[in-house]
């Protein structure tokens, strides 16, 4: 078993043989924003944001034994040279089984991109990127806005699910051709009062599906969590404890009643509840919720787990989180005890199982 | 003919040997480079065409000033450095 760790200095292997360790190391020294494994071809993808020369994206065919650069995305050139280049990698998601070839990415600013050659080329989904209401969308994890989350159905791979912050979640039913808008039951406590369930406003710092059961899916938004049970149309709030404000989420494979979050204190105090690192779980849909501590620092601990850095394995019992200091945990039991790898990585930025 | 020298901290993305280009402006000598190492032109220019925010020219000693358009003029025997900057790392 495999994870794949991107860091602030590079992509490191994570293997468990006895235990788990730290393996091989790629691009070391150079920011890793994110990592894909694609499972319909085994192949590894890791997005660089060279501090100096931009993003760049490379693909692996031989599990990281030799990488090649392939293309990243560029925005088309504006008059006077006045249009957006890319800033970052915010997500990287595999098309469809039925879609060999298809990858989504998508960036700071907020486009969405698509690859049908493997990562060879991009199209910027012009649908998404000049619907009117964009133009409210505004920065929230960054200066600029950005798409951090591309959910594909595993039932028809033409219907997409795309999260932005900040703003809101965003839904295809015909491969990118429309878009539609839907937070109903969400609400934003930094716009004002009468704005606070706009939907264009929303933050969702982060989704995650039930792949087994694809209406189901979760939410962390920067006010709340919420979880769907329709695909994404309608949300209901849940109360993970200790607190609402987070960024991860991840949800069990198979049961649509589990999912775990990682919260900190709130959108100003960007650390954990009283110094303790805490994963919150529930496994009846959000009614009620443990708190997973056991193998977790429990004093003056800063750690916070950005919303790409906890990732679960195809059984649903093995999860993985790393945090900007540089600690990364695995559990092999859905998180009732916690194994340090590490407490000196560089500041995790996204964790991802090699699956298979 | 201008010459074009890239940083050494490129060559482990590229290809950074020094090249000599027909141009008589710094994007003229820029894009006859790009125009032989394509994959070169996304580490030194971002999506619109401009100098990427830390990256550096200089031509003859001197910064080029229309970090934009790149329209600094370069004469036959000039030496371009395409350099990382000390910020952004």
């Amino acid at each position: 078993m495999k994870i794949l760790v991107s860091t602030r200095k590079g992509l490191f292997e994570v293997d468990r043989t006895d235990g788990w360790a730290v393996g091989a190391a790629h691009f070391l020294g150079d920011p890793v924003s994110l990592s894909l494994v694609d499972p319909r071809d085994g192949a590894w993808y890791a997005a660089l944001k060279l501090g100096h020369f931009g993003v760049k994206l490379r693909r692996s065919d031989d599990r990281g034994a030799t990488w090649t650069e392939v293309a990243a995305p560029a925005f088309p050139a504006g008059a006077d040279g006045a249009g957006p280049s890319l800033s970052d990698c915010w997500a990287l998601s595999a098309g469809g089984a039925d879609q060999p070839g298809r990858l989504w990415f998508g960036s700071i600013p907020g486009g969405l991109f698509r690859s049908d050659d493997r990562g060879e080329s991009w199209v910027l989904v012009e649908s998404l990127w000049n619907h009117p209401l964009r133009s409210s969308w505004f920065g929230g994890g960054a200066d600029e806005p950005g798409i951090h989350t591309v959910l594909v159905d595993p039932r028809d791979s033409a219907r997409v699910l795309v999260a932005v912050s900040c703003g809101g979640v965003w839904s295809t039913p015909d491969d990118g051709a429309t878009w539609e808008i839907h937070t109903a039951g969400m609400k934003a406590d930094f716009m004002p009062p009468a704005l606070a369930e706009r939907p264009e406003t929303q933050d969702p710092h982060r989704l995650a599906r039930c792949a087994a059961s694809p209406d189901v899916v979760w939410c962390q938004h920067h006010n709340a969590a919420y979880r769907s049970v329709d695909a994404g149309r309608t949300w209901a709030a849940i109360e993970p404890p200790p607190s609402h404000f987070g960024f991860a989420v991840v949800a069990h494979p198979t049961d649509p009643l589990t999912a775990w979050f990682v919260p900190a204190i709130k959108d100003e105090e960007r650390i954990p509840v009283d110094g303790k690192v805490v994963v919150a779980r529930t496994r009846d849909g959000g009614v009620t919720w443990q708190e997973l501590r056991h193998g977790l620092p429990q004093s003056h601990a800063y750690d916070i787990v950005y919303r790409h850095a906890m990732d679960i394995d195809g059984s649903g019992d093995v999860l993985a989180f790393g945090s900007t200091t540089g600690s990364l945990w695995v559990s092999g039991d859905g998180g009732e005890r916690w194994d340090a790898v590490s407490h000196h990585l560089p500041p995790v930025y996204a964790v991802a199982f090699v699956q298979g | 003919m201008p010459r074009v020298h890239f940083t050494p901290n490129l060559a482990r993305h590229v290809d950074t040997a020094s090249v000599q280009v027909d141009g008589a402006t710094a994007r003229d000598a820029l894009d006859a480079v790009f125009a032989v190492r394509p994959q070169a032109r996304g580490y030194v220019l971002d999506d619109q065409g401009a100098l990427r925010k830390h990256v550096q020219v200089f031509v003859d000693g001197g910064q080029i000033e229309d970090r934009q358009a790149l329209s600094d003029a370069v004469a036959p025997g000039s030496e371009l450095w395409v350099m990382q900057a000390l910020s952004g790392g």
